[in-house]
């Protein structure tokens, strides 16, 4: 029974979402909620079940039968399948004896993949789609995802409710974009698998398995568009870099209370060096075609990060991958980071000025970097920016570092 | 927030001498001035460079090879930027490594169709 216990949410995590992306590519994306409703149904049946019989030889097969024939009950019962999934079904049968339920490995990858398309549809906001990949490809909680987004129950339900409603209004399908509109496509959805691995990654929340949790998530919905031909483009194999690069630190940048370590203090032996090789391998295979994507900036940034020793050679990098990466697409963080890296490649007193054009004086990173960058040049003005950003931030671990700096100041 | 248009002029055979460390680091003081305008949310398009092939048509079907009339006012680039005004977009021209080599910038208001 305790086996059961402990295999049921790890099997809820792992098969939910293929029994719902399948299902819902039988009934059209209108119907999800019946999709989503067998599924949660299989997984109620197993776990009283399971809790009385044991467990069975093979659980994922039980799973599957049990849908399948869940799913096939349904239909027979509810007219609406005559009246309306019918004509959805591709195979013109009207037996539903005869109506198959492919649950093979391949179909399974193919309906998740051409849900991540549905998904990703540029018709609903980023937000509504990081919630919506959470729930239905990931197969997360309700509440986890409201954890994840520091947030309640009802906000994320209803703003899974209006996506779908979206959705259907839109009369998004799940397949596959045509060749012509796949490059448009895939960059919203790897958008938004770069935010959901940003969601886990720099999330505020206490919950550090959940948000590593996250972060893995998004890289195995990026795998899965790297193991088809049509979706493993260059571009995806840069994201993948970068998540791995980035992943790499996950054992060293947080401590037993889930507070960040700064990069600076992370002890180099936690970081994992097959994240890193992994990284590499597909920045190479990144490096093909004449198309240069956000991703390769920031993934060629992560390499050099995964190098801790300051060189002459690493800043440079850094600073021109960031000229880059501003001039493809500006962001106030990238702003910041490449003023960084201009005081670590042409000095201090160049990065001042370059930092007080930023115009970001509302963002406590702009003083922080401020403070950094004045500090050993003109103590007072580098604690009065220090000073301001403390009085800007929300965040218990900036708050900690920015203290400390200043009590580094009065040392000086 | 107005656009404006960054000309680039300069006599094309001398800023293409020096040796390759040397037009390296040129090369970098473009991409940290562009950088710095793009760390500003000022750039609008960094554009492109000219080649020095072309050609210039006047009235009565004239063709003459090139642009080089005067060549040292040749144009070699363009950018496209915003600011809040001319004198602001001039202040940002400042920074541009064109100057080293006797070069100029041409700032001009876009004014929009």
């Amino acid at each position: 029974m305790e086996q059961s216990e402990e295999l049921i949410p790890h099997l809820f995590r792992t098969e939910y979402r293929k029994l719902t992306a399948v299902l819902t590519k039988i009934f059209g994306l209108e119907h999800i909620e019946i999709a989503e409703d067998i599924s949660s149904d299989t997984f109620l049946m197993a776990s009283e079940t399971w809790g009385i019989r044991g467990l069975p030889e093979n659980p994922v097969a039980w799973l599957y039968t049990v849908a399948k024939n869940k799913a096939k009950d349904y239909l027979k019962r509810n007219t609406l399948f005559e009246q309306k999934i019918m004509p959805h079904i591709q195979n013109n049968t009207s037996e539903i004896q005869e109506f198959e339920i492919d649950l093979s490995e391949q179909n399974i990858t193919d309906c998740q993949l051409q849900m991540m398309f549905a998904i990703c549809h540029p018709s609903i906001s980023s937000e509504a789609q990081i919630s919506l990949s959470l729930r239905v490809l990931c197969g997360f909680g309700i509440d986890e995802i409201a954890t994840a987004f520091l947030t309640n129950k009802e906000v994320i339900n209803k703003r899974l409710f209006r996506a779908k409603e979206k959705l259907r209004e839109e009369q998004v399908k799940i397949e596959f974009p045509n060749s012509s509109a796949t490059e448009d496509r895939l960059e919203v959805v790897l958008r938004t698998l770069y935010l959901l691995f940003n969601e886990g990654y720099y999330s505020s929340g206490k919950d550090v398995t959940l948000r590593k949790d996250v972060c893995l998530e998004a890289m195995r919905l990026t795998h899965l568009l790297l193991e088809n031909k049509s979706t493993n483009k260059p571009a995806v194999n840069a994201l993948i870099s970068l998540m791995s690069f980035h992943a790499s630190r996950f054992e060293a940048r947080v401590n037993l209370n889930g507070e960040t370590i700064l990069y600076q203090d992370q002890n180099e032996n936690l970081w994992n060096a097959d994240l890193i090789l992994q990284g590499q391998y597909f920045l190479n295979h990144a490096s093909v075609g004449n198309k240069l994507s956000k991703y390769h900036l920031e993934a060629g940034i992560a390499y050099w990060h995964t190098l801790k020793q300051d060189t002459a050679e690493k800043w440079e990098s850094i600073l021109q991958l960031y000229n880059k990466l501003l001039q493809l697409e500006y962001s106030p963080m990238a702003a910041l980071n490449r003023t960084y890296a201009l005081s670590k490649a042409n000095g201090k007193n160049e990065a001042i000025i370059a930092a007080e054009k930023l115009n970001l004086s509302n963002n406590h990173l702009y003083h922080a970097l401020l403070g950094n960058l004045y500090t050993g040049i003109d103590t007072d003005t580098a604690r009065s920016h220090y000073q301001a950003a403390l009085k800007l931030t929300k965040s218990k671990a900036d708050k900690t570092v920015i203290t400390r700096n200043i009590s580094d100041l009065d040392a000086i | 927030m107005k656009e404006f248009l960054f000309v680039f002029r300069n006599d094309h055979p001398a800023a293409h001498k020096g040796s390759p460390e040397e037009m390296q680091a040129v090369t970098k003081q473009w991409m940290d001035w562009i950088g710095g305008i793009a760390a500003q949310n000022k750039l609008v398009d960094r554009g492109n460079r000219l080649a020095a092939e072309g050609s210039t048509l006047k009235p009565g079907n004239v063709i003459t090879d090139g642009p080089f009339m005067e060549i040292k006012e040749a144009i070699g680039g363009y950018t496209l930027v915003r600011a809040e005004s001319l004198a602001e977009a001039t202040e940002m021209a400042k920074g541009c490594p064109i100057f080293q080599f006797g070069g100029s910038v041409e700032v001009r208001a876009i004014n929009p169709l």
